[in-house]
C-alpha cells in the first residue's frame, strides 16, 4: 500500500472534503451537541470509536457477505443492521471493560446510530471502490474531520452565547450561518492536493 | 377530525425543517435546485408514510425493548424500494442525489415520527401525520432549493427541463443578473437555510 494513497485519503476525508462542512454528513449532531466545547469533544470521541469500527464491519459485510451471495440490494437494510448491532455492542464492551471510558462516551453512543456520516462513511468507502486498510483509514480520518469541525464549532458557540443576537436569528439560524463560514474558511483547503 | 388536525401539523405548525429542525443533512445537501429538493422531498415522504403506516399496525406486536432496531428494519426495506424504483424510472435524478438515497434510512425526522407518532396512535392518524411531515419536508426542500437555484443561477432551468414549465429567468426581469455562485456551494447551503429559518421565525413571531 502506497503511503501517498493513504495521506492523500486522511487529508482529503478531514480537510478538503470534511464530512460536515462540505458533504453535509452527521449535521444532526453537529447542530445538536455542540454547545459546549467538552460535551462536543466527547461526541468526537465516540464517533471516531464507531466510524473506524464500522467502516471495518461494513467492508467485509460487503466483500464477503453480500457480493459473493449476490445480494447487492440489500446493501441498506444490512449495513444500518451492522451499524446498530456494532453500536450496542461497542456500548456493552466499554460499560464492562473501562467505566472510565464509558463515563464520557456512554450518553452520546446510542446518538451515534442515527449519526448519518457513519452509513454515509460506509457507503462511500463502497462507492469509492476502497480496500479494507483504506476504507479503515477514510473511517477514521472522516470521523476526526467530524470532531475538528464540531469542536471548532462549539468554541465558536460558547462565544455567540454572550452576544446580541437579533431575536429572529437566534438559535438554530445564528449556528447554520456559522457554520456556513466555517465551511467558506475550509474551502482554503480546496486544491491542495491534485 | 383528528387525522386532518396531525396533516396540517407538519406542514406548518411542525415543519420538520424550520421548525423541528430535523432531517439537516439532505436539507443542506441536495438543495442546489429546486427540482432536486422536490425530488428528495417526495422520496422522504413516500417513506415517512409507508413507514409510519407499517409500524403503526405493528405497535402492537413489536415488544418494547427492540422497538428501535424493529423500526430501522422497517423504514430500510422502504428505502430500498424507493432506491431500486428511483434507478429505474428517475436515473439522472437518482445520480444527482445519490449517496443521500440510502441515507434516507438515517433521516432523523422518519426515526423521530416513528418514536413519537406511529409507536402510539392508530393507522389513520399515523398515516396523516406521515403524509404532513413528509410534505412539509417537501415543500421546504422545494423552497430553498429554488431560493439557492434563482439566486446561484440566475434561472430555474432544472425544473424547466423536467416538467416544460415557462423558463423563469432574473435575466429577463433584471437585464443582467450575476450569479451569486456561493449560494450552490456549500457555505451557501448553510448561510440560506440559516437565513430562511430567521425570517420564518420573523414572519410569526414564534422564536
Amino acid at each position: 500500500m502506497d503511503i501517498r494513497e493513504i495521506m492523500i485519503v486522511i487529508i482529503g476525508a478531514v480537510l478538503i472534503n470534511n464530512y460536515v462542512l462540505q458533504r453535509f454528513l452527521g449535521c444532526c449532531p453537529y447542530l445538536g451537541v455542540s454547545k459546549q466545547l467538552e460535551t462536543s469533544l466527547g461526541m468526537g470521541m465516540a464517533v471516531i470509536f464507531v466510524m473506524a469500527i464500522a467502516s471495518a464491519f461494513t467492508w467485509i459485510v460487503q466483500y464477503y457477505i453480500l457480493l459473493p451471495l449476490n445480494l447487492i440490494f440489500l446493501q441498506t437494510i444490512a449495513f444500518i443492521l451492522v451499524i446498530a448491532a456494532l453500536v450496542q455492542f461497542v456500548e456493552l464492551v466499554i460499560r464492562k471493560s473501562s467505566p472510565v471510558l464509558y463515563q464520557a462516551l456512554g450518553i452520546y453512543l446510542p446518538l451515534i446510530t442515527t449519526n448519518c456520516a457513519v452509513l454515509g462513511v460506509a457507503v462511500i468507502n463502497i462507492r469509492a471502490g476502497y480496500s479494507f486498510l483504506l476504507s479503515l483509514v477514510n473511517g477514521t480520518a472522516a470521523a476526526i474531520g467530524f470532531t475538528l469541525a464540531i469542536t471548532l464549532m462549539a468554541g465558536i458557540r460558547e462565544r455567540i452565547e454572550l452576544s446580541d443576537v437579533p431575536p429572529a436569528l437566534r438559535g438554530a439560524p445564528i449556528t447554520l450561518i456559522t457554520a456556513g463560514l466555517l465551511s467558506l474558511a475550509f474551502f482554503g483547503f480546496a486544491g491542495m492536493v491534485k | 377530525m383528528r387525522p386532518v388536525e396531525d396533516f396540517s401539523n407538519g406542514l406548518f405548525r411542525e415543519n420538520p425543517t424550520f421548525r423541528l429542525i430535523l432531517g439537516m443533512c439532505p436539507a443542506l445537501a441536495v438543495t442546489t435546485a429546486a427540482i432536486n429538493g422536490l425530488g428528495m422531498g417526495l422520496a422522504t415522504t413516500f417513506v415517512l408514510v409507508c413507514s409510519n403506516t407499517i409500524i403503526s399496525l405493528l405497535r402492537k406486536v413489536i415488544p418494547e425493548d427492540i422497538r428501535i432496531p424493529a423500526y430501522i428494519v422497517v423504514i430500510s426495506s422502504f428505502v430500498t424500494v424507493v432506491q431500486l424504483v428511483m434507478q429505474g424510472f428517475t436515473p439522472e435524478l437518482y445520480g444527482v442525489l445519490g449517496i443521500f438515497v440510502p441515507l434516507i434510512v438515517v433521516n432523523c425526522i422518519i426515526l423521530a415520527r416513528a418514536e413519537a407518532f406511529a409507536g402510539k396512535y392508530d393507522v389513520v392518524r399515523s398515516a396523516a401525520d406521515g403524509l404532513g411531515m413528509g410534505l412539509g419536508f417537501t415543500w421546504a426542500l422545494t423552497l430553498l432549493g429554488a431560493a439557492r437555484e434563482v439566486i446561484g443561477t440566475g434561472s430555474l432551468s432544472n425544473a424547466y427541463q423536467m416538467f416544460g414549465l415557462p423558463q423563469f429567468s432574473l435575466k429577463i426581469i433584471y437585464g443582467s443578473y450575476d450569479p451569486a455562485l456561493i449560494t450552490i456551494l456549500a457555505p451557501g447551503a448553510f448561510i440560506m437555510l440559516g437565513l430562511m429559518i430567521g425570517l420564518m421565525n420573523l414572519l410569526t413571531k414564534h422564536h
